[in-house]
């Protein structure tokens, strides 16, 4: 009985006992890692959840000069029918001078529609500009009015604390006027 | 008695404002000497725990996803099952683990009963460990009631019911419980609500059973008191290696199930919503409320039957005082070691009848054996001055040592009285 618990063949029974020791506890933690994963990725959004991820849209009632908000994956998607006005402003820009340097034309599929997520890059308040009378900001497109964010009228940051531009949203144009969003 | 020494800064430093290391160490560690003797029924107490450290896992994510409502809990269940990440697995886990958690609890009672856990100075540990059962038992009834199916539905109504028993107030009792005039909306609302609390208070009375078993230590299959240091062994390594195992095992027999069986414990008419004008033809309660049901309805008076049926729990709460053999473990008692088994097979005979409905031969033997279940107390109180036990050894590791199992003491002290 002793004999077998001695570890008096030197480093030998030693390093087995090390060993069996080391990979019980690999073992242990492995397992206990693949346990504890259903718990959560349960918190992940379900199956339910991830069949509502596109939103189809018909462009073809909205004016020129309208903004239109939708909603996909519980997030309102700012849609703006853009004057040209506006496409001028927003292209004449030097793209250097901007915090989150991008030019209008790679932030649009068609130049007269502006799609982006409506939610300010600083802390996800909505920004002002989708109704009649809201204030716009400096530059003619958004301002957030939790802590004045200017965003221009392609939606780049233009002043204030928020570090990105609004968001573009994955989207294809099905036809000349039905846009799919996710 | 805390010898807990490490060498690492970081747990010095922690240790000095707060000896928690020695704590843990004097608990589950090497500082909590154990009787040397444990056999592998001694397991049950930490599978116990495991399996209640599993429902609250589960349960709390599960709670994530489930709706307390009477119109959408129901579908709040199928969409756990189908949409949600692993909530299959979830629920598989949570519904079989109140089965497996009350398989663990009851060995871990007959464990008890056996070896005479109970008697003096243990008298508290087990009188706890009682009223963890009865929270267990309202855990698991209120749990069952959410999913809102026909036999969540026709338990609730049944089991509240119960309560109208109670004589002249009875009534307004069951009202209050239901917090309208039948099981519905309120009734969903207030029982999800206590079936998420009680998980923890039963975790602080567990707390407090540990406490208990902690001053004067476990137990052991010989049941006398250890003489020295030499009937012990450190807790750590030797009982949490031991623990280990039987988690291993239990976990092999817990995925089996949940695996490949996992509405063996089931009833189909739990997945057709509940409808309160409509009563199942055949309800039973799960498997580890039939015995308690079958007493229930042997009792042909409904305020004595449900008498019987609490009192067959509360009785446990007396049993210290009801068995006042002072020899603890059945291993020196021939005669209480045989009404033991009897007693073992007279619980199963009462959970089979509970199973079945009450009629004919299920009656009259659901009667036998729930006269027998509290003939069994009685038994046990006149076996305390009848019965003359075997010769106890000197110490618990004498017939360790002489190799020749329990009766190799036999000559050296006779009848130690404690």
């Amino acid at each position: 009985m002793a004999d077998s618990a001695s570890p008096g063949h030197s480093g030998d029974g030693e390093t087995r006992r090390d060993f069996l020791f080391l990979a019980a506890g690999a073992l242990g933690v492995v397992g206990t890692v693949a346990a504890v994963w259903p718990l959560i990725d349960s918190m992940n959004p379900a199956a339910d959840v991830r069949a509502l991820s596109s939103t189809e849209l018909d462009l073809s009632p909205v004016e020129v000069g309208q903004r239109i908000t939708v909603t996909w994956r519980g997030k309102p998607i700012y849609v703006d029918h853009r004057p040209q006005k506006e496409i001028d402003a927003a292209r004449s820009v030097n793209i250097d001078e901007l915090r989150d340097p991008q030019a209008d034309e790679d932030r649009v599929q068609k130049a007269e529609w502006l799609i982006v997520i409506g939610i300010c890059t600083h802390l996800g308040c909505l920004p002002k500009g989708q109704k009649v009378g809201d204030p716009r900001g400096e530059w003619g497109g958004w301002f957030c009015p939790c802590h004045g964010s200017h965003y221009d009228t392609s939606g780049r940051i233009r002043k204030g604390p928020a570090p990105l531009n609004l968001h573009v949203p994955p989207y294809e144009y099905l036809d000349d006027t039905l846009v799919r969003i996710g | 008695m805390s010898e807990f020494k490490s060498n690492n800064a970081v747990i010095k430093w922690i240790e000095y404002r707060m000896p928690i290391f020695s704590f843990l160490d004097d608990a589950i560690g090497r500082g909590y000497p154990t009787p040397r003797n444990l056999n592998y029924w001694w397991n049950f107490g930490s599978l116990a725990g495991v399996a209640l450290v599993i429902m609250i896992a589960t349960g709390i994510v599960l709670a994530m996803q489930y709706t307390p409502h009477a119109t959408m809990a129901f579908d709040s269940i199928e969409r756990i099952m189908r949409d949600v990440n692993y909530g299959w697995l979830l629920r598989y886990v949570h519904s079989n683990g109140g089965s497996f958690f009350f398989l663990v609890v009851y060995i871990h009672i007959f464990r008890g009963l056996y070896y005479g856990s109970y008697k003096e100075p243990r008298e508290l540990l087990w009188i706890l460990g009682v009223v963890i059962l009865l929270l267990m038992m309202a855990t698991a009834f209120m749990g069952y009631v959410l999913p809102w199916g026909q036999m969540s539905f026709w338990a609730a109504t049944v089991i509240t019911n119960l309560f109208s028993a109670i004589p002249v107030f009875g009534d307004q009792i069951v009202t209050w419980l239901w917090g309208g005039f039948s099981v519905a909306n309120p009734t969903l609302n207030r029982f999800f609500s206590l079936h998420y609390l009680l998980p923890f208070v039963i975790v602080g009375v567990v707390v407090l059973h540990i406490w208990a078993l902690h001053r004067f230590g476990s137990n052991n299959p010989i049941g006398i008191d250890a003489k020295g240091p030499q009937d012990k062994i450190p807790f750590h390594p030797y009982y949490t290696i031991k623990d280990a195992f039987g988690f291993g095992v239990f976990f092999i027999a817990f995925a089996a199930v949940i695996f490949y069986a996992p509405n063996l414990f089931g009833e189909p008419d739990n997945y057709v919503e509940a409808n309160p004008l409509a009563t199942p033809a055949h309800i039973v309660p799960e498997w580890y409320f039939l015995p308690y049901y079958a007493i229930l309805r042997a009792i042909p008076n409904k305020l004595l039957g449900v008498v019987a049926m609490f009192g067959s729990i509360l009785i446990y709460f007396v049993l210290p005082w009801i068995d006042r053999s002072p020899v603890r473990s059945a291993r020196f008692r021939p005669i209480y070691k045989q009404f033991f088994w009897i007693f073992v097979a007279d619980c199963v005979l009462l959970g089979y009848v509970g199973a079945n409905p009450p009629e004919g031969q299920f009656l009259l033997i659901g009667r036998l054996a729930t006269a027998y279940y509290f003939l069994h107390f009685v038994i046990v109180f006149l076996l305390s001055y009848l019965e003359r036990p075997r010769p106890l050894p000197s110490s618990i590791s004498e017939p360790v040592l002489k190799g020749g199992g329990a009766a190799a003491g036999a000559a050296a002290k006779p009848m130690e009285k404690v």
